[in-house]
């Protein structure tokens, strides 16, 4: 597996990238995808929701199991990716390019920063 | 430490995804679960299912005491018929499901749960200390022999290939003793998908030979191994019963949809009987029904089931998935018997959303 260098990883396996000072696209490791199996549902949270770190803003589903997501950062959802929710087989065809939603934080890229890198996260998969 | 089986290391080799179940370390799946399980629709696949348990019952008194041991009727099998029974306990409750294959006037095999192996085999021999009749020679071989299950519609044309053994003339729930390559096995045309197929019984140790050639000589026909994951959905679009999930020790066979393995005419008492009977006498309060979601919430196994209101609690799913054939989420529920009718509407709780779903006629798939 590899690990896009400008994305950032969390150790729920979800993954962020900084769109704007202020926004990031959140979406699920290619190990995240591979540890569900055939991803067949997705439900994402309504826009406008003001999410803490780590806190749950919604559910996947593959065939054998159910999980939650967690969020990377402090921020709003802004947006949700409807396709995506009505395709959700992507996340395991694409799980990089798949964004879930788009968060949105006044202090955006200071939180991203925090975030694990490429290597570190490749790093910390490993060791699971 | 978990169990493993003799095909191990074929499923390292095969990339399998290994999970712990019941104790047994078994690939969940290798390629993915709907690829396996599409396999299966169309052409094949081989599963290991050596974790299966093996109890012999043999000598003078085997076909009496079988017959006092499980609720179907095994006196009107004849030598190589299989069939679907359950044994309950005293209480009429499950111990465990099973098929039993006649292999000889005085011979059977009880093929039986992984995860219940040892309380079977320990309920079996209290059932034989009770017994008043002559006492068969009970044995639990499960170590000695392996299981591979091959099943799809291009089961019999693979197989055939490696065994002289007729397979067109074994029907579905007959077996016959053979060899594949020249390895003894139990041929059986039983499996748990709603294909045709067969079931093989080999000596422990040879196992991954015998895999290895199935493997090999299907896989221009498009055959898979196949995990755990896709026998699960498989076994779930016919409805097929789960120790664990629609079967426990306190479930009547009469209210999990059994009554048609349970023989309370046949000329022969069997353990559970009586309170089997006390409960048809009354009428089963609950059943075994099949739902699928009208929305895209997916039943899972423990969510609760709620009455067309919304508002009363009358059941909970026992299995439920998105089917892979269907494209749907559906699932089976244990409920009121007032809610069995086909059509009728239930409320199953995801988390938070009720989603609305129907009963529905199973098998939730036919060809």
């Amino acid at each position: 597996m590899s690990y896009p260098q400008n994305l950032k990883y969390t150790k729920d396996h979800e993954w962020a990238e900084l769109t704007s000072d202020t926004q990031m696209k959140i979406g699920i490791t290619d190990h995240a995808q591979s540890a569900l199996g055939d991803i067949v549902y997705l439900d994402l949270p309504k826009v406008g929701r003001e999410l803490k770190a780590h806190e749950t803003f919604g559910v996947v589903e593959s065939i054998k199991a159910v999980s939650d997501l967690f969020s990377p950062i402090q921020g709003k959802v802004v947006q949700a990716n409807s396709d995506l929710a009505s395709e959700p087989s992507k996340l395991n065809t694409e799980p990089h390019r798949s964004w879930m939603i788009v968060l949105e934080a006044s202090d955006a890229k200071a939180q991203f920063q925090t975030l694990m890198s490429a290597d570190e996260y490749s790093a910390y998969v490993k060791t699971l | 430490m978990l169990k493993r089986t003799a095909l191990f290391e074929e499923h390292l080799h095969l990339k399998g995804k290994m999970v712990d179940f019941g104790g047994w370390e078994l690939p969940v799946q290798y390629s993915g679960v709907l690829a396996e399980h599409t396999a299966v629709r169309t052409a094949c696949g081989i599963f290991d299912v050596s974790h299966m348990g093996e109890v012999f019952v043999e000598g003078a008194g085997a076909s009496e005491f079988v017959n006092f041991l499980v609720t179907n009727d095994v006196s009107v099998l004849a030598t190589e018929q299989a069939q679907y029974s359950a044994m309950c306990n005293a209480q009429g409750g499950i111990v465990d499901d099973l098929v039993i294959y006649k292999l000889g006037a005085e011979k059977f095999l009880l093929v039986v749960n992984a995860a219940n192996t040892d309380k079977d085999f320990a309920h079996i021999q209290s059932v034989l200390t009770q017994y008043t009749g002559t006492k068969p020679k009970v044995t639990n071989q499960s170590a000695q022999y392996s299981q591979i299950a091959v099943q799809g519609p291009k089961a019999e044309a693979i197989l055939q290939r490696l065994t002289e053994t007729k397979l067109s003339e074994i029907k579905t729930y007959w077996c016959k003793e053979g060899k594949v390559l020249d390895t003894p096995a139990i041929i059986a045309r039983t499996g748990y998908t709603g294909e045709d197929g067969f079931e093989l019984y080999v000596p422990w140790a040879e196992a991954p030979k015998v895999w290895r050639a199935i493997l090999e000589t299907g896989a221009a026909d498009g055959l898979l191994p196949c995990g755990l994951g896709a026998r699960d959905t498989l076994r779930l679009e016919m409805k097929y019963a789960l120790y664990g999930h629609e079967l426990t020790d306190e479930t009547n066979p009469l209210e999990v949809g059994l009554a048609w393995v349970t023989k309370l005419g046949k000329n022969s008492d069997f353990i559970g009987k009586s309170a089997i009977a006390a409960l048809k006498q009354t009428g089963p309060k609950k059943a075994l029904v099949g739902i699928r979601s009208l929305g895209r919430g997916i039943p899972r196994q423990g969510y609760e089931v709620y009455a067309a209101d919304g508002a009363t609690r009358v059941g909970f799913v026992t299995s439920g998935t998105s089917s892979p054939s269907l494209k749907t989420p559906i699932g089976v529920v244990w409920v009121d018997k007032a809610h069995e009718a086909i059509g009728t509407k239930l409320f199953v709780k995801v988390r938070e959303e009720m989603q609305e779903t129907e009963v529905v006629k199973t098998p939730f798939y036919r060809k």
